[in-house]
């Protein structure tokens, strides 16, 4: 299979405006006679929506939640990047690009990071206008805070909420297509698979999660905007109800999965604190900002913290990447803390953490402004843990956190199926093996607002709309859904489907989390077919008396998840070279920095099903570097 | 920490309820109080017995899914949401009633799920700007004083789990909808379509069945972002102004 990705020629900055100018329209006495399927209402997906139903087109929206309002972009806490440079401290398009691209250790597309950088200027005015209440100086200008990888103040901010102030945003321009009409929004309504006729994307099987009714949806392009796969760990830092399984079935029917074993671990979360714990919090990375990072430098210090004289006292990010400090990029900072522990000066209980401590900032700036900056995010602190952050330090870990893999699309983000559009986390695109912190927000809103409203046009321009759903390939596809529901009921087994995720999680996460080994890689391919098949001979998944059955909807995601780590596993094991969050063991330098293997390993991996018992198929992407030559990557 | 449960359990709309008693053992200080009912679900499904149903997905406090009656209060007896709730605030041996939201504009689905989307609605009434994608002047040609920025902040921040209407003996939403109206009232991009916002909205707020205000602040107490009741007077004043005012 030849992967194109369609990215026009030309010098980097021209590529998106001459694309723009390639692509076809469609007359607006013609648009309302296509219908889109947006399948995700996060800030892709409901960006997407409302802005395709502006344009003149039927959408139909669909989310698993009960409001397209609380899709887990509502979670997001710090920010959003935008080259503004309303700084005025150096800040360009050309230097959020050539940040995203280094920061990405070298292993994303440069024409599509270019475009990210030029729209997200767009995207910030784009939010003022909706009203979304950013954070203001006193003279009434936008503010902004620093994030990790740069060294510039791009960050756009609404206090520890931004993700939940900028979804609302989206879904009041979706609210407003409602009303009027032209979108038909339906929560609570899981996708099960996609509809594929005469090779192109043509509809998608739902079930209504309330009745149990399960569904055909007919549409001229269908939409994946459904976020990541982070629950292949079990914990994370994910909502509940994250899951693979729209990406995955549209896998199992033919679209490519790109780059899987690039997950990003995230270095401020709060610590695991017992076997029954159903998920991870997140500490915002703009915490760092002032919080310094340290542990005890003799193993097992037991004294208190505010006991441990400086002199004693390891800051090791400030130590090791001095110019950088406290910021550097995630993947780093996270391995530092790993090893840090690994080496039993880990602090807290099990020894699986590290001090972040705002004691000097709250001695140089006071503690109102450490409220006004990170307010509720100390409360949330305090709420999990029992401990007060203004008078002891907290206690971080790393935790999974973002999927940098995903559907493989090209430049107009449309996936290796025809009328198949990927977009936000779910989609592989901007991030390479490793993401800035407050760059998935952008991109998802790049992607939904200022991309696909352009591509997906351009693509409906060359089909006949309306197809329906009498179709044999609906049936088939019906029937297929129903087949998994009734083998997953027909198991009558005794173990519920938490605990099967839970070994998964924990398994996957040990021999494939921050750092990943041949021999650990081999020692999970071994172990997930054996799980599959406890599974579904154990898993209990009762009938209901009503429609409404969440145990089978988490079995079903269960199910996906066991059969995706296979492909994670594998992809991890073919990458035989470090880069960014995908750490091997056998290729690190001198000082344990990430090896990287540009000669060989230049490419994007992009899986295809191997069909029912067989090992997934390896497409590559070559990745040309026209404009930037990849270095290794310094943050010291 | 052992702990009786009696959870309201309702197969779906038509089903009458009731509640069962269940018994958890082995609860911890640190588990959060979802997932001490995932302990009972878990054991549910190794009888082989349908789960209790809730909402949730965060876990959290942020997406606004989670919504009990935890002993007849909203979100328990902590301020903040059901998932943000954590075991150290029981005491051993105690019996905890869990019920879902009752409102007349909340039905409920199945067990302790409610069907919120009466929330939607409202703001599809009004709740938005009317602007479309793309063409947005420079985001900081509009200055907006940091005080309105900060307070519309404070409004902005309501979750939408309908804690308000559930703690209200009226069951009224005016908390919600107040928090909705003043965020975009506060702000200049919300000033041309301020009157006709707050007319739709109110009016959609009344015609899904939500009960009147009698200045009770049950709302403002269990609310989990503290949204204050301030802004139901606010919008109070905005709504006489508007149908003063004749109609763009
Ligand atoms: C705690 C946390 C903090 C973060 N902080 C930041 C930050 O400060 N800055 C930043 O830039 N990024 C941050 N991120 C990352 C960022 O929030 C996400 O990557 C981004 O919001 C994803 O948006 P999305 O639209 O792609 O997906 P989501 O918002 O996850 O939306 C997915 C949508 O798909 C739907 N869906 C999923 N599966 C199905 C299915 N099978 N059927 C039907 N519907 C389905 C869901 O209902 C939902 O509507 C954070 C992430 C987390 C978890
Ligand atoms: S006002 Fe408070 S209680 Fe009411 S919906 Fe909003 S966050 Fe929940
Ligand atoms: S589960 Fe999201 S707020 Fe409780």
């Amino acid at each position: 299979m030849q992967l194109e990705s369609r990215a026009p020629t030309g010098p980097l900055a021209e590529k998106w405006d001459r694309c723009k100018m390639e692509m076809k329209l469609v007359n607006p006495a013609n648009k309302r006679k296509y219908h889109v399927l947006v399948v995700g209402t996060g800030l892709a997906g409901g960006s997407c929506a409302a802005s395709l139903a502006e344009l003149g087109y039927n959408v139909s929206v669909f989310c698993y939640q009960d409001s397209p309002r609380r899709a887990h972009s509502i979670a997001a806490q710090g920010g959003i990047n935008a080259a503004k440079n309303y700084r005025n401290d150096g800040d360009s398009v050309e230097r959020l690009f050539l940040d995203t691209i280094k920061g990405g250790d070298y292993r994303s597309r440069e024409a599509n990071v270019y475009r990210l950088a030029q729209v997200s200027r767009n995207i910030i005015d784009q939010c003022v206008a909706q009203g979304v209440p950013f954070a203001r100086e006193y003279g009434g200008q936008l503010d902004n805070r620093s994030f990790g990888g740069a060294q510039v103040s791009r960050t756009f901010y609404c206090r520890g909420q931004t993700g939940q102030q900028l979804l609302l945003g989206a879904y009041s321009s979706l609210n407003r297509q409602i009303a009027q009409g032209r979108v038909k929004s339906h929560p609570r309504h899981e996708m099960l698979d996609l509809v594929m006729v005469n090779g192109v994307a043509r509809g998608i099987i739902v079930r209504d999660m309330v009745t149990g009714q399960i569904e055909r949806h007919s549409g001229d392009a269908v939409v994946l905007a459904t976020g990541g796969y982070g629950p292949v760990f079990y914990l994370s830092t994910n909502a509940k109800g994250c899951n693979v399984t729209a990406t995955f079935r549209a896998y199992r029917r033919g679209a490519l999965f790109a780059n899987p074993c690039f997950t990003q671990i995230h270095p401020t979360c709060i610590p695991v604190t017992g076997d029954y714990q159903s998920k991870l919090t997140l500490m915002s990375e703009s915490l760092r900002n002032d919080g310094r990072i340290w542990v005890p430098k003799t193993p097992a210090d037991k004294r208190r913290p505010d006991a441990i004289p400086e002199g004693e006292r390891d800051y090791f990010l400030e130590r090791k990447y001095p110019s950088y400090g406290n910021l550097a990029p995630r993947d780093i900072s996270s391995r530092a803390a790993k090893e840090a522990c690994d080496a039993g000066l880990g602090v807290g209980d099990g020894g699986r953490g590290v001090y972040l401590d705002f004691a000097d900032a709250i001695r140089r700036l006071g503690e109102p402004t450490i409220r006004e900056r990170y307010g509720n995010l100390f409360e949330m602190y305090e709420h999990i843990t029992g401990e007060n952050p203004y008078k002891v330090p907290m206690r971080i870990y790393p935790a999974v956190h973002y999927c940098m893999g995903g559907l493989w699309v090209d430049y107009r983000l449309m996936s290796n199926i025809p009328g198949l559009f990927v977009l936000g986390e779910a989609n592989f695109s901007d991030h390479g093996a490793n993401r800035l912190g407050a760059s998935a927000l952008m991109q998802g809103l790049a992607d939904g607002y200022f991309v696909a409203p352009y591509t997906i046009t351009d693509y409906l321009a060359g089909v006949k709309p309306g197809a329906g759903t009498d179709l044999p390939e609906f049936a088939e596809a019906e029937a297929k859904v129903g087949g998994i529901m009734k083998r997953l009921q027909d198991a009558r087994g005794k173990t519920s489907a938490q605990v099967f995720h839970r070994e998964l999680g924990k398994m996957v996460w040990d021999e494939c989390g921050m750092a990943r080994s041949r021999a650990s890689l081999e020692k999970l391919l071994r172990a997930i077919p054996d799980i599959r098949e406890r599974f579904w001979k154990d898993v209990s998944v009762p009938a209901t008396a009503g429609g409404m059955n969440q145990g089978l909807e988490y079995a079903g995601r269960v199910a996906d998840l066991i059969d995706f780590a296979e492909v994670l596993a594998t992809d991890a094991l073919t990458r035989e070279e470090s880069c960014g969050a995908h750490f091997r063991e056998e290729y690190q330098t001198e000082d344990g920095e990430a090896a990287r293997n540009d000669a060989e390993y230049s490419f994007v991996s992009a899986w295809q099903n191997g069909g029912e018992g067989n090992a997934p198929v390896l497409h590559r992407e070559h990745l040309k570097y026209e404009f930037v030559k990849p270095s290794v990557r310094s943050y010291k | 920490m052992k702990l009786h449960l009696k959870v309201w359990r309702q197969a779906g709309p038509q089903d009458a309820g009731r509640f069962e008693n269940h018994t958890v053992e082995g609860v911890t200080p640190d588990m959060s109080f979802l997932e001490m009912l995932d302990v009972l679900n878990n054991k549910l499904l190794a009888q082989g017995k349908p789960t209790i149903a809730f909402d949730h997905d965060c876990r959290e406090g942020i997406c606004g899914s989670c919504s009990m009656m935890i002993n007849g209060r909203a979100h328990g007896p902590t301020r903040g949401t059901t998932c943000q709730t954590y075991m150290r605030n029981f005491t051993d041996g105690q019996t905890v009633v869990i019920e879902p939201w009752r409102a007349r504009a909340f039905p409920v689905m199945c067990d302790l799920v409610v069907d919120r989307s009466a929330f939607d609605r409202i703001q599809q009434a009004g709740g938005y700007v009317s602007v479309n994608t793309g063409g947005a002047p420079d985001g900081n040609c509009l200055p907006v004083p940091k005080d309105n920025a900060e307070k519309a902040m404070d409004a902005a921040q309501c979750i939408g789990c309908g804690a308000c209407v559930a703690a209200c003996k009226n069951a009224s939403a005016m908390l919600f909808v107040a928090a909705k109206v003043s965020h975009l009232g506060l702000l200049p991009q919300g000033q041309p379509e301020r009157s006709r916002r707050v007319l739709a909205m109110v009016a959609k707020m009344d015609e899904e069945g939500f009960g009147n205000c009698t200045n009770q602040y049950e709302c403002e107490a269990v609310c989990p972002k503290a949204i204050s009741a301030d802004f139901i007077a606010r919008m109070n004043r905005d709504q006489i102004g508007s149908t003063l005012i004749p109609a763009e």
